[in-house]
């Protein structure tokens, strides 16, 4: 539906984007994750042709987007929202039809498609209040129903749920989803939020200093990242470098920090290799334990911090490497798991994700 | 003391039977001050929308020369005006020095760069992204300008006020351009200076507080649409 070609944009001298190559099918929601300034909000603005780039080409359903004529048509065809709501000083009714009305709709089509959106993002009771006297909750919706109000083929959030607190984000992010999952519109999503992203997406772009680093369905990056950047990026805790020291069919042992750890794939000897090792995938045992374990990687490590996470608990181990597990409150009282204590931690070499060295450059 | 007194007491004679001199006087003020902001209405927040939203090179130039002309001396306008408007002036041949028109030209020169710097600083005021917001909403250039005028129309209400203020209190230029003529050319401003100058101080009082009074009145009608429109 949408595909970008060699996009670059350079500002003062340097490139502040440049991606290759992109293509969004018809339908699907895209995300693009990395930390701020990673380029996701000039992409997205490359993309909607609200900016030029320095070069490439864009093209919207196989046309390439490119004289005032065709922009303005397919400027048309999409919408976007912002980080902030950027309401219109008028009531909420107006705003949401701003959309309709720069496009000439009929007044009972455009009361009919106001009311419409409102009911879906659950703000009926709104309509006639001034947008500067709601909440951000509320404006970040009314936003919303105003970018869906013209049933764009092509939709750009740009980071729309960032500045609202915890609950709030909760309650529209559901709601998102939902008409997100009903419209069926085509959606390109920037967030800094893996979980957002995580939920919402068909596809995950992770970005880095104006490049696209990986893109993939997201379990695929989020298990296979392919570099460290991705990887530390999508949640993994546990990054290590080791030198493979021993091989087997299919699986070999590396030497991390004077420490053995296996793993599974295909590795040359002596080459480095980076252990990817997720944090819920890292188990933690009483020392000195008599019970059996499939996993073949057993260290005891001494608790360096425990921090709370909301649900969970983030454990810091230091097992002569540096590992980090996730436990349950409950597995924090079983385990008396305070800093300072020596504990043994385990992983499987399936577990392991691993990037080699060699080819990812 | 007693003069002071004497000329409220005058002032509000004239104002309750409606004397004629006086009225001719003020409808002719507020006539040619109208149209005068009329015209810098247009011209100032057009080329102020223009400069706020163009990018274009010396742009910093162009706003610091706006930013001067909003303290533009109305005497030097008043010259320069009637150097052009002079028999041989450049533009002499219209024939208009010492006429309304004369008065509206100057006093839209005076009120034109006061309206256009508020309205550049009224835009650029908005938030950056409302622009491309707009346009992501699918707007064309023209409707995007329309809709940020109409995000900015408090501060514009305030430039109108601010313009309109400026050429109802001026004196120099009108007297100059429009030579305070009776029943023709003169104005609230230009009769006070004379009848102060003849001594007739009751006069010249009433002249001032009929002035006050219709600055206060027109700034009153603005401020409530103003307040009005401040959303609740």
């Amino acid at each position: 539906m949408l595909e970008g070609r060699n996009l670059k944009i350079k500002r003062g001298g340097s490139i502040i984007l440049d991606v290759p190559s992109l293509s969004v099918q018809s339908g699907e929601i895209l995300s693009l994750i990395g930390p701020n300034g990673a380029g996701k909000t000039t992409l997205l603005q490359a993309l909607a042709c609200l900016i030029k780039p320095s070069q490439g080409e864009l093209f919207f359903k196989e046309k390439i987007v490119s004289s005032n004529h065709v922009l303005f048509q397919y400027r048309r065809k999409l919408t976007m929202v912002f980080q902030e709501p950027l309401l219109f000083d008028t009531t909420v009714f107006e705003n949401v039809s701003s959309g309709l009305k720069i496009r000439g709709l009929k007044r009972t089509e455009i009361e009919k498609r106001v009311d419409e959106n409102l009911e879906r993002f659950g703000i009926p009771h709104l309509v006639h209040r001034s947008a500067r006297k709601i909440s951000g909750g509320e404006a970040q919706r009314v936003a919303l129903a105003r970018a869906f109000a013209p049933q764009p083929e092509l939709l750009f959030l740009d980071e729309p749920l960032a500045s609202l607190d915890p609950p709030t984000r909760e309650s529209l992010i559901e709601d998102l989803e939902r008409v997100l999952r009903q419209t069926g519109t085509t959606t390109i999503f920037a967030t800094h939020d893996r979980m957002e992203a995580l939920r919402l997406s068909d596809r995950i772009a992770v970005m880095n200093r104006g490049r696209i680093l990986q893109i993939g369905p997201p379990p695929e990056v989020m298990n296979q990242p392919l570099d460290e950047f991705v990887a530390s990026f999508v949640g993994v805790d546990t990054i290590l470098t080791g030198r493979v020291s021993k091989k087997d069919k299919g699986s070999f042992l590396a030497s991390v920090m004077g420490h053995e750890v296996e793993a599974v794939g295909e590795v040359e000897l002596g080459e480095t290799v980076v252990f990817c090792i997720r944090p819920e995938n890292v188990t933690l045992s009483p020392p000195f334990p008599k019970r059996a374990t499939s996993a073949r990687n057993v260290f005891t490590g001494k608790i360096k911090k425990v921090i709370p996470m909301g649900l969970f608990y983030k454990v810091q181990l230091d097992c002569g490497f540096p590992l980090v597990a996730y436990v349950t409150s409950h597995a924090l009282e079983d385990l008396e798991l305070k800093e300072g204590k020596e504990i043994f931690a385990s992983f499987k070499a399936t577990s392991i994700h691993m990037v080699r060295k060699k080819l990812s450059g | 003391m007693d003069l002071i007194l004497e000329g409220i007491l005058k002032a509000f004679y004239l104002l309750v039977t409606f004397d004629p001199e006086v009225m001719k006087i003020t409808l002719l003020s507020l006539q040619i001050s109208g149209t005068a902001t009329f015209i810098s209405l247009i011209m100032g927040i057009s080329i102020g929308t223009i400069v706020a939203l163009a990018e274009f090179p010396g742009r910093r130039l162009v706003v610091s020369l706006i930013n001067t002309g909003m303290g533009l001396p109305p005497v030097v306008v008043g010259l320069f005006v009637t150097i052009f408007l002079w028999r041989n002036g450049p533009l002499g041949f219209l024939g208009v020095l010492y006429t309304p028109t004369a008065m509206i030209i100057a006093q839209a020169i005076i009120a034109t760069p006061i309206v256009m710097g508020i309205s550049l600083a009224a835009i650029q005021a908005l938030p950056k992204n409302l622009r491309l917001q707009i346009l992501a909403l699918g707007a064309t250039r023209l409707q995007m300008v329309w809709i940020l005028v109409k995000e900015a129309r408090l501060p514009l209400l305030a430039g109108v006020m601010a313009g309109f203020g400026g050429v109802i209190s001026e004196v120099g230029a009108s007297i100059m351009v429009g030579g305070n003529i009776k029943g023709y050319s003169r104005v609230l401003t230009t009769a006070t200076v004379m009848e102060t100058s003849r001594g007739n101080f009751d006069i010249a009082i009433a002249l001032g507080i009929i002035l006050l009074l219709l600055a206060y009145f027109i700034n009153l009608i603005l401020t409530t649409i103003q307040q009005r429109e401040r959303p609740k």
